[in-house]
């Protein structure tokens, strides 16, 4: 009270700037927006003496303006504007059918399918490293470093073996793509996973002793919820390094569908444009899929007495 | 040491009825009438010394403790820090292995009675499951030792109704008051009807209002169920109150300097604090305390 008798005259002149909801957005709104200028002037800067040259090529007489205008909507711009992006992703999405080849929902959903494969059998392949690791200090002792080791290899480097070794064997497309995915995304959940088992309070673990309960018992009732924070933690990391997983993963083999195999055409004929609605696909991709993990988090813990 | 043993009142609240995982030995009714001398031992202690390595050297954690508990009595261990009293309750419950002497609890060895679900432990922390709902931490050890979907709600209606929770049950822990859930553990480890309950410190982390208020609650619980408590405490007061008999224990080594007999009436409320006898036997525990107990340090 005292403090708001002592505050300067209430600025009542906008009441608009107390609305929650600008309280809530108008921070966020006012980052992208200057994101965005310094973007457009960037975008200016990179791509002006492409279309000056463009000018002087063609041996067309031009003023300031007209190479302002062109950084603006260049065909194959070094930076693209992000109306022009935004414009591609647009046309991706919407301009074809879905399963058309030039469809960004085709190339997402090839994509998408090796992410999840990859995400359920990598998070899989977590769990079960961690319940072995937790149970067994020899495990710990053997397992952890070669854990740990699996993830110095740059997959960039790692991806093309599998991939010629798996296609070798008769394996092509998802499975290859999947086990990639996989590869990169158990270690976030076998690390949270371990810690998350170990979790449970000293006491916790002396009372199911006084109840004389089994291993099993205190594996379900005890040390599995209690690491369910580190299990949601965990797989929100490992379900976008999935996806970075399955994109890498489309990248030597020269895949004609994915996110990646967009990319790669984007880069190989300049078609900057592409390789950017490509990458907000991806990043579009990204989120849905952290935002479905958090949602599941959310009803799960509030199941689970969460305040 | 030894005044006239009092004579406790096993009120038969036992539960007669054969549970699942649960093996009973020996008679489990004894009436009013028995003396003291031929109930039932529930803990017999000989010669039990522990003592383990640190970096600084050997800790006597307890040196020679000789302990005798009959059925139905309220034992208090008091003592300063480091005394022993909880690593001995951790010894009973088989929660530490002694280096030496001899043990049983219910007639079997501290394992045995562990694996047969001899006792309910109360830990000063409450350490409930924020996971579960009050319901369900109560049923939780009822469910590891196999009980009935039926016997189960019907021992969490009964339990809770005893530490005066009912309505509470699917309330988060994180809902509740300290006492109250310090009184959810309790019930917790009434409910699957063991002989002997172990509490280290369950009150010390509350207030002292709280705290007398649990002390009456608590003594109301003994006398009507009949169980055997052994109490770990740094309360003299709430020692007093609460026992038929208060070990006194004195640190480096670990040992019990005295054993004093408490006879007041099971009908004991809060105000016979004020009464001569009670603070004579205060009085004498306070003494051992002195006694065992150096302040050069």
């Amino acid at each position: 009270m005292t403090s708001s008798a002592l505050a300067l005259p209430a600025r009542t002149s906008r009441p608009w700037a107390q609305h929650p909801l600008v309280a809530r957005y108008a921070p966020v709104l006012t980052m992208i927006a200057a994101l965005i200028a310094i973007w457009y002037v960037a975008a200016i800067a990179m791509n002006w003496s492409l279309v000056r040259d463009g000018f002087e090529r063609e041996e067309t007489p031009y003023t300031t303006l007209d190479i302002l205008s062109g950084t603006m909507d260049a065909e194959r711009p070094l930076l693209p504007s992000p109306h022009q992006i935004v414009n591609a992703f647009i046309d991706g999405v919407f301009g074809y059918p879905p399963l058309a080849p030039r469809s960004l929902i085709y190339h997402s959903l090839v994509t998408l399918s090796a992410t999840l494969l990859g995400f359920v059998l990598g998070a899989l392949f977590g769990i079960a490293l961690a319940l072995m690791i937790v149970h067994s200090r020899v495990l710990e002792r053997s397992l952890l470093p070669w854990i740990i080791c699996s993830q110095m290899v740059p997959v960039l480097a790692l991806a093309p073996i599998f991939i010629v070794a798996l296609g070798a064997l008769g394996l092509h497309g998802l499975l290859p793509k999947s086990i990639i995915s996989a590869y990169l995304c158990f270690f976030p959940i076998a690390i949270g996973m371990v810690k998350g088992l170990t979790s449970p309070d000293p006491l916790q673990l002396e009372l199911m002793r006084t109840w004389s309960a089994t291993p099993r018992q205190v594996l379900w009732k005890l040390r599995w919820p209690a690491s369910v924070p580190y299990l949601f933690a965990s797989l929100k990391v490992a379900v976008s390094i999935s996806l970075v997983g399955a994109i890498v993963a489309e990248l030597p083999t020269g895949a004609e569908a994915g996110i990646g195999a967009r990319l790669l055409s984007g880069s190989y004929y300049g078609q900057s444009i592409q390789l950017w609605a490509a990458l907000v696909a991806a990043a579009v991709l990204a989120s849905g899929l952290i935002g479905i993990v958090g949602l599941i988090e959310q009803s799960v813990a509030r199941r689970m007495g969460a305040h | 040491m030894a005044t006239a043993k009092s004579n406790i009142s096993i009120v038969g609240e036992r539960n007669a009825s054969p549970s699942p995982g649960r093996t009973t030995s020996g008679a489990n009714s004894v009436s009013a009438s028995d003396l003291a001398s031929t109930r039932r031992r529930v803990v017999d202690a000989q010669n039990i010394s522990l003592t383990f390595e640190t970096a600084d050297g050997r800790v006597d954690a307890l040196s020679n403790v000789n302990l005798q508990v009959a059925e139905g009595d309220f034992v208090s261990f008091i003592g300063p820090s480091g005394c022993g009293k909880t690593t001995m309750l951790r010894v009973i419950a088989d929660l530490q292995q002694p280096s030496s002497g001899s043990l049983l609890v219910n007639g079997m060895t501290a394992e045995q009675a562990r694996l047969a679900r001899a006792y309910g432990y109360v830990f000063q922390a409450p350490a409930l499951f924020p996971w579960r709902t009050i319901e369900k931490n109560l049923k939780l050890p009822l469910e590891i030792m196999g009980y009935t979907e039926f016997e189960q709600q019907q021992r969490v209606e009964r339990y809770l109704a005893m530490v005066n929770l009912t309505g509470f049950e699917r309330k988060f822990p994180w809902q509740l008051s300290g006492g109250m859930q310090q009184r959810v553990s309790i019930a917790r480890a009434l409910s699957f009807d063991p002989a002997l309950l172990l509490m280290d410190e369950p009150f010390g982390a509350l207030d002292e209002i709280v705290r007398d208020h649990l002390n009456e609650q608590l003594l109301h619980l003994w006398k009507s169920t009949g169980k055997t408590v052994l109490f770990v405490t740094h309360s003299i007061p709430e020692a007093v109150f609460l026992s038929t008999k208060i070990v006194v224990m004195s640190p480096r080594p670990g040992r019990i300097i005295d054993i004093i007999d408490c006879d007041f009436p099971v009908d004991r409320s809060v105000e016979i604090r004020e009464t001569p006898e009670f603070l004579k036997v205060a009085q004498r525990v306070r003494n051992g305390l002195r006694a065992g107990h150096s302040y050069d340090e």
